[in-house]
């Protein structure tokens, strides 16, 4: 039987999902925060919500959540390499997400490297790192919607 | 300022030297040719500034086929709270920053060894070394290059004004009106394109100076290797127990004024406001990304440590369950 899986029944399976959730969150809001529309489009004026407008602050977030999803990717992968390997098996859905997010992750550490002190790229670079930061991220958000409402989940168990 | 020198006279033959092209500008002193791989700074002595704005009418002048040349009407804009900014009828202001005018002399009427005395400067973009407008600009419009200049390309800006909201000085200007947005969805998304001192980066390339700094009748500043200008700074504060502003402000800047006051009374005494930048001291404004860059590092590890240990643990209750039957 082949069975998409999109929550486990161990704990790490339960818990996982919801931490990316949240995180998917935390970082589409912030990385939307980068863009000058929270104060346009009248988000700060939500009571509580004013904080989205202060650029420094979104972006001290993003690093943070940049931060846990680097963490989270090195558990994931190692975790599936190391034994569920054995068990499940990434679906094709699993692998386009995959695929988008690694262009997410790479950009965005590229434009990490951007704001070091030392580090001067050229301005067609530059571009290129930041425009398609921004392109992988929309990609993602459409793909994993659309997936969500096929129902579809990142791995599947292997039938023996 | 007119207690200086006579401005307009002035003007006119300084205006001359310079040309409209800087063909016959003077060239970049030899160190900092051929400097391709260091920044360049610039030295900016007020005690020598008379205030007379021959800087401010030659950066207007080479730079004018950079100026905006919005299109009117402009495309309605929404939500209506997002205002025009509209520059192209007050194109002569010199009083502050402006699409049209990135240079501008500030004033500040300060006791200098016990006598109350005006000391006049020019104010432009500081071309931080690790810019804030740059780094955080989300498109790539705004962007550092090698010899230390923060430019941004009129091409590909929208006009957002992030770069101003980040920029400790609020240095970048908008103009409504001209640039990408306009081919994009200019009623919903950007207003524009942001304008500054982008350092002369075309004359610099030929090897000419900047014309502020060309033109200059008492060559209030100078250019050259970074080291070399920040050295220079000190020895002159070090000769008039003076004060340096800019070689740590925003964690180093390219832009080193030295002073015979201390920035605080210059601060205080300086009209500041929308155009008119302060003399704060200012914290490096992407201290954090440094840091959490940091944490970045290490995170893929910790998970991969993690996930290492699991395996271990899940291996051991295995051999613990074989070894118990
Ligand atoms: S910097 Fe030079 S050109 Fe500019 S106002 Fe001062 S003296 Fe005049
Ligand atoms: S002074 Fe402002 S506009 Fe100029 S480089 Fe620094 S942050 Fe950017
Ligand atoms: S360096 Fe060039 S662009 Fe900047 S203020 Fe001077 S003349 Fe203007």
């Amino acid at each position: 039987m082949r069975r998409t899986e999109t929550r486990g029944k161990t704990k790490d399976g339960r818990a996982l999902p919801w931490l990316w959730g949240i995180l998917l969150g935390v970082m589409a809001f912030s990385g939307f925060g980068q863009l000058p529309i929270f104060k346009r489009y009248y988000i700060s004026d939500i009571p509580g919500l004013a904080w989205s407008a202060d650029f420094y602050l979104t972006h001290r977030i993003h690093y943070v959540g940049a931060i846990v999803l680097l963490a989270l990717a090195g558990y994931v992968a190692f975790d599936y390499l190391l034994g569920n390997r054995r068990h499940v098996r990434l679906t094709g859905s699993g692998f386009v997400r995959l695929c988008l997010l690694a262009g997410i992750v790479i950009t965005g550490v590229f434009r990490v490297l951007k704001n070091l002190p030392d580090v001067v790229f050229s301005p067609g670079f530059t571009l290129v790192v930041d425009i398609s930061h921004l392109g992988f991220m929309m990609a993602y958000l459409f793909a994993a919607l659309a997936f969500l409402i096929m129902g579809r989940g990142w791995v599947e168990q292997k039938s023996f | 300022m007119d207690h200086k020198i006579s401005r307009r006279g002035f003007l006119k033959g300084s205006l001359a030297a310079v040309g409209a092209a800087g063909a016959a500008a003077l060239p970049l002193p030899s160190v900092a040719r051929g400097e391709a791989q260091g920044e360049l700074a610039t030295l900016i002595d007020i005690r020598k500034c008379i205030g007379c704005e021959a800087c401010v009418e030659a950066c207007k002048e080479v730079n004018e086929h950079k100026f905006p040349r919005p299109k009117k009407p402009f495309p309605t804009m929404y939500p209506s709270r997002v205002k025009v900014s509209d520059w192209s009828d007050k194109q002569d202001v010199t009083d502050r920053l402006t699409p049209y005018n990135w240079l501008f002399i500030q004033e500040a009427t300060v006791k200098v060894k016990g006598e109350e005395e005006t000391l006049t400067f020019p104010r432009r973009c500081m071309h931080c070394q690790n810019p804030p407008c740059a780094d955080l600009c989300p498109w790539g419009a705004a962007r550092k290059l090698k010899n230390g200049i923060t430019r941004i390309d009129s091409d590909i800006c929208l006009g957002g004004s992030k770069c101003r909201a980040v920029c400790p000085w609020h240095i970048p200007q908008r103009q409504t009106g001209v640039g990408l947005y306009l081919d994009l969805l200019p009623s919903l998304a950007g207003n524009g394109v942001m304008y500054k001192c982008d350092r002369c980066y075309d004359r610099i390339e030929k090897g000419a100076l900047p014309a502020c700094i060309d033109v200059c009748p008492e060559k209030v500043q100078k250019i050259g290797p970074r080291a070399q200008i920040v050295r220079e700074a000190h020895e002159i504060a070090k000769q008039i127990n003076g004060y340096i502003y800019g070689e740590k402000e925003n964690g180093g800047t390219n832009t080193i004024y030295v002073s015979p006051v201390p920035f605080e009374e210059l601060n205080r005494a300086v009209e500041k406001g929308p155009g008119k930048p302060g003399l704060d001291p200012v914290k490096n404004s992407m201290a954090h990304a440094d840091n959490l860059a940091k944490a970045m590092v290490i995170a893929p590890v910790a998970g991969v440590a993690a996930a290492v240990g699991k395996f271990y643990k899940t291996m051991k209750g295995i051999s613990g369950e074989e070894a118990g039957k």
